[in-house]
Parts: C-alpha cells; sequence; structure tokens
C-alpha cells in the first residue's frame, strides 16, 4: 500500500481551490494515520501546472498524461486512474467533490469493489469519537458527510480496501505553507480512442447574463417557503428597500419563478456580500456552499431546525410572511 | 425507445426527522413519503421522449411494502409498468449494494436508455446511475437537463458548474442522471390514477436477484449537525424582531 494519492482537477489551465483543500484534507489523514501524502493530476501538457503544484507540501507528485486526458470524459479519467491506482495500491484516494468527480468518482471506486465517500466535510480519529468503543477497526478513521438534505449528519467507516473519498467545497482549509519541491514523474496510461464512448462539446453559458450577483454587496435571496411565484413581489420589496440584489435557491428557478442567472449554490452563482438575507430557504448543502463566505448571514424561517440556522448569524424563527413586510418597513425607517 | 427509470421514495421535504434508538437511521414510524425529487424529473424526462418518439416507459424501484404507493403515483403519471424489488434492508445498503439490485433487475430488460435522478433528497450520495452505467457496462453521463435523439444516439445537456452548460453524444444503449428543473413536472390526472390501477406491477425480491454482499462503507452513527457559528435568534412579534434586526445589522454587523 503506498499512503495517500491526492487527485487534483485542471481547469481552464489551473488548478482550482477545491483540489488544494482536497490536499489539506489529505494532509489532515496523513498526519492521523502517519501515511505519506501524494498528488496526482491527468490531463494532457500539464507541465507548468505541474512545476506550481509540486511546490506544494507533497511527497510524490505524478502528472497522468495522455493526450485523450485533454477534455473530460468519464471513460477516459476512469481508465487511466483505474490503472494508476491499480500500480500504486494506495491506502487512500481523496478527491475534490467537484461536478467532474461526481461524474467518474463512484464508476473508479466500484471498479475496485468499493463505494466513494462523497461530499465529505470532516475527518475525524475513530476511537476519539467512540472513547468506550473497543472494535478493532479503532484507529480507522470516520467521514462525516450531511444526510436528509443537511438536517443530520453521518459518520462513515471503511470497512477495508482502497478507500475512495471526495470532500466538500470549503470544508478543509488550504494548507498555506509550502516546502521544498517534489520531483515531477510522469506516466503514461493506456487509452485507445476507441474506448471513449461519449462526445462531449465545449462549454456554453445559458443565457446573456444581466446581473451580476457575484460582486453584489447586498442579496436578499429566497427559497421554497415563499410558496407561490405571486408572494415574490413581498420580498422585492425588502430587496429594493436594502438596496439589494434578488437571488433564489434552486427550487425557485427550477419551477421558473426567476431566471437561473438569479441562481446561488453549486449550481449556481457562488456569492460574497457584505449581507446575506436568506427568506424561506432551508439551507441543503447545495445553497450553503454558494453562499457561506458572505460576511454576515441572516436567515428568516418558519423551521427552528433548518440547516440555514446553522451558518446564520441572526435569525428570525417565524411567518416570512409576516416577518418580511416588518423587516421591510424597519429598514425604510431606518434610512430615512 | 424503451427508457426504463430507477425511483426512490424517500422522507417527504417537511417531514420531521428523528434519530432511532439504533443511533444508525430515523425513525420511519410515522413517517410521510414522496417521490425523490430529481427522480420526478427522471420520469418527466421518460415520459416526454416515449410522446415524441413512442416506446415503453418502466419504473423499477428497490424498498419494503410502502414504495408501492410511490410506484402507483408514477404509473399514474404515465409509465407503463413497474418492477417493485422487495427488500426491507435498504437502509443496510451501500450505494453498490443498491446498484447491484437495480442493476440485475434492469439487464434483462435491456432498454435503450436507463434514466435515474441526480441523487436521493435523503442519502444524497448522487452514485447510483454512475455505479449503474459501470455494472451495466454502458455509457453515462450525468447531470442532465434534456435529451434529444440524434441518428447516432443522443444528444443531452449536461449542467456544469457555475451556471456553465455542455453538450455530450452518446451511443445508446445509455444511462443518464437527471438534474432537477430540466421541464415541468405533469401531475398524475385522475384518468391516469384509474389506469394506474390495471398497469402490471412485477415483484422481485432481493434474494431472487442474488445480492448480499456486506456493504464496503458503512454509516455508523447519525447526529444532528455542529452548528458553525452561534446564531443570535431574534424572538418577539415580527415588528419587534425586524426592528432589533436592523439595530443589530447597524451597529453591530455594522453592515448597514
Amino acid at each position: 500500500m503506498s499512503g495517500i494519492w491526492v487527485v487534483l482537477e485542471e481547469r481552464n489551465g489551473r488548478i482550482g481551490r477545491m483540489s488544494w483543500e482536497a490536499l489539506a484534507a489529505g494532509h489532515t489523514l496523513g498526519e492521523h494515520l502517519n501515511l505519506p501524502v501524494q498528488a496526482v493530476l491527468p490531463g494532457a501538457q500539464t507541465d507548468s501546472l505541474a512545476a506550481e503544484a509540486a511546490t506544494k507540501k507533497v511527497a510524490r507528485f505524478v502528472r497522468l498524461e495522455h493526450a485523450s486526458l485533454a477534455t473530460y470524459t468519464s471513460d477516459a479519467f476512469t481508465l487511466a486512474l483505474e490503472q494508476f491506482i491499480r500500480a500504486e495500491q494506495p491506502d487512500y484516494v481523496v478527491f475534490p467533490h467537484t461536478y467532474q468527480v461526481r461524474d467518474y468518482a463512484p464508476a473508479l471506486a466500484a471498479r475496485f469493489g468499493q463505494v466513494l465517500i462523497g461530499d465529505v466535510t470532516g475527518i475525524g480519529a475513530g476511537p476519539l469519537l467512540h472513547p468506550t468503543d473497543k472494535d478493532p477497526s479503532a484507529g480507522t478513521p470516520v467521514f462525516v458527510r450531511q444526510l436528509m438534505q443537511g438536517r443530520l449528519s453521518g459518520e462513515y467507516r471503511p470497512s477495508g480496501g482502497i478507500c475512495f473519498v471526495s470532500v466538500q467545497s470549503g470544508a478543509f482549509r488550504t494548507d498555506q505553507t509550502e516546502s521544498v519541491s517534489a520531483t515531477v514523474e510522469t506516466l503514461t496510461p493506456k487509452i485507445e480512442a476507441a474506448q471513449i464512448r461519449t462526445k462531449p462539446g465545449p462549454p456554453f453559458r445559458g443565457s446573456a447574463q444581466t446581473v451580476d450577483l457575484g460582486s453584489a454587496q447586498f442579496i436578499v435571496s429566497v427559497g421554497r417557503g415563499i410558496k407561490e411565484a405571486e408572494n415574490l413581489p413581498i420580498v422585492q420589496e425588502l430587496a429594493t428597500a436594502l438596496g439589494a440584489e434578488l437571488a433564489a435557491s434552486r427550487p425557485i428557478c427550477d419551477s421558473g419563478w426567476l431566471p437561473i442567472e438569479r441562481q446561488v449554490g453549486s449550481s449556481g452563482h457562488t456569492v460574497s456580500p457584505k449581507l446575506y438575507l436568506a427568506v424561506g430557504i432551508s439551507g441543503a448543502i447545495q445553497h450553503l456552499v454558494g453562499m457561506k463566505g458572505s460576511q454576515c448571514v441572516v436567515a428568516i424561517n418558519r423551521d427552528p431546525d433548518a440547516p440555514i440556522f446553522e451558518i446564520a448569524d441572526y435569525g428570525i424563527v417565524g411567518d416570512l410572511f409576516e416577518v418580511v413586510p416588518a423587516l421591510s418597513e424597519a429598514v425604510k425607517a431606518a434610512k430615512q | 425507445m424503451k427508457i426504463i427509470v430507477a425511483i426512490k421514495q424517500v422522507p417527504e421535504r417537511d417531514a420531521q426527522v428523528h434519530i432511532n434508538s439504533t443511533g444508525k437511521w430515523i425513525e420511519e414510524g410515522d413517517m410521510q413519503w414522496a417521490l425523490n425529487e430529481s427522480d420526478a424529473y427522471a420520469l418527466e424526462e421518460a415520459l416526454q421522449l416515449k410522446e415524441k418518439h413512442g416506446g415503453e416507459v418502466i419504473v423499477v424501484s428497490a424498498g419494503p411494502e410502502r414504495v408501492g404507493s410511490t410506484i402507483r403515483e408514477a404509473l399514474a403519471k404515465g409509465a407503463d409498468r413497474a418492477i417493485h424489488i422487495d427488500c426491507d434492508d435498504l437502509d443496510q445498503l451501500d450505494a453498490l449494494g443498491v446498484a447491484r439490485l437495480l442493476s440485475a433487475a434492469i439487464a434483462p430488460e435491456s432498454p435503450d436508455l436507463t434514466l435515474t435522478g441526480l441523487q436521493s433528497d435523503d442519502l444524497g450520495y448522487g452514485q447510483t446511475g454512475v455505479i449503474l452505467a459501470e455494472l451495466l457496462g454502458l455509457p453515462h453521463a450525468s447531470l442532465i437537463l434534456h435529451v434529444e435523439k440524434t441518428e447516432a444516439g443522443i444528444a443531452v445537456k449536461r449542467e456544469l458548474e457555475e451556471g456553465w452548460f455542455q453538450t455530450i453524444e452518446l451511443p445508446l444503449p445509455a444511462v443518464l442522471t437527471i438534474q432537477s428543473g430540466g421541464n415541468k413536472l405533469r401531475y398524475a390526472t385522475l384518468m391516469g390514477i384509474k389506469k394506474a390501477k390495471t398497469k402490471e406491477i412485477r415483484r422481485i425480491t432481493s434474494q431472487e436477484l442474488g445480492s448480499a454482499a456486506a456493504p464496503v462503507v458503512v454509516l455508523d452513527r447519525v447526529f444532528a449537525p455542529q452548528k458553525q457559528k452561534s446564531t443570535q435568534i431574534l424572538g418577539g412579534s415580527p415588528k419587534e424582531a425586524a426592528a432589533a434586526l436592523v439595530e443589530k445589522l447597524k451597529f453591530e454587523a455594522r453592515v448597514l
């Protein structure tokens, strides 16, 4: 077995933040288990990226290099990493929980008779979390991920063999300390053109962008709690009073009540305003990853157990149809 | 086109959630159940494809007796027939175990297209469809909003992160996981509900499908999430709470 391998992801000529967070998660595991942390980057022509990446804290750095890996396909990435993992026999394989990883890592794990522990938010030492536990698996780490749309957390234990894990965006702090360069090794997997069954097209934008949520300082965001499209004006009025952009969680845009360009979350925009006011949003993980970088979060929700309150600075538990109009009045009065 | 849609029954969105006595899952006693949201979109896509190109839509669902109500809902919306994989220990299986059951039930049907929702609203693994493709030896694409039939197979619209999309061409047969929001969902009509009563629901037990491997990943414990911030809850009447919030935002958080 060869310790921990972190799979980095190249996008638009860069290695993204989530990949470095996955590396940080790899280090958390490595320190706990006293295992070496190494990184592998699948792609084509990644020489300059590799030089940058090799300055991070990694014991080994491998470029998994093939022309067929230039554009992502599930078939090519699964084949390349399958060959790499068979050769290296890692204890742990750690991924960033990106859309790309979600598309192939479950199939890759299945080839080894394993199951990906996906969207992990925390890694703990088994025995510490079970002080009375005397079972032989003591020493095996446990992985925490969210269940029931964030209303519960679950602790997962791997039961042997290669362990595949993907980590949630923002859950692990990227390691700032850089150390001596690891040598860059290059490996070439065997991939035949005929093994790639899908033909991916270039990325495109949905429609012309008319709002820039990414740079908005104030955002009022609305979720399922609004019940009907006809009720949106009461939230719009609050946004206007605050000088805020109106945004929404996915179900509102899925229903066509607001355009998709106003959607906040993993499938929409990532925002970090001074004030994020969530109205009738329960706070599923997919929404939280898009807004948890906000400076101040306010939640208005009738369910006191809604996960949005886990990351809110201020909360009002109540009927939004009463609270929001009252808040609009209070904001207007304060601004006079 | 012969299309299979794998659907899951999950706790209703607003249902109260209580951890059960084992500490490993939730109380299911008086739970209200519903069709998983992205599975509803997968079913809708299948029904629209059938309306355009003809063929058959078959739903398959694994779970205990209660799953029957969700299957009947899918039949009432327009699915032609159903396969119910009868198993009481669904919560003991990991994603690979569930995909093995589904794969064993789906393979003999040889569908042109197999659809599932992107992820379940309870466990949220988002893996079943991708593993299913691997087990069936078929190409797949995930996070799909729209399916178009082409000469050579299908062209699908895939969602990427941060508002980007791409088109992917696949040969048939294939497996797709469907993202929510691609279509408008239909309701079951009275006629549909009536017709559903005469449609075939074939029951197979998980033993017949012969896959009882122990899970490789074990859900050991569930617990209430730890708070990341200490939230100040502002009480009183709506008017009082609103006034208190404005004060806090102005003088404490200093964002107004």
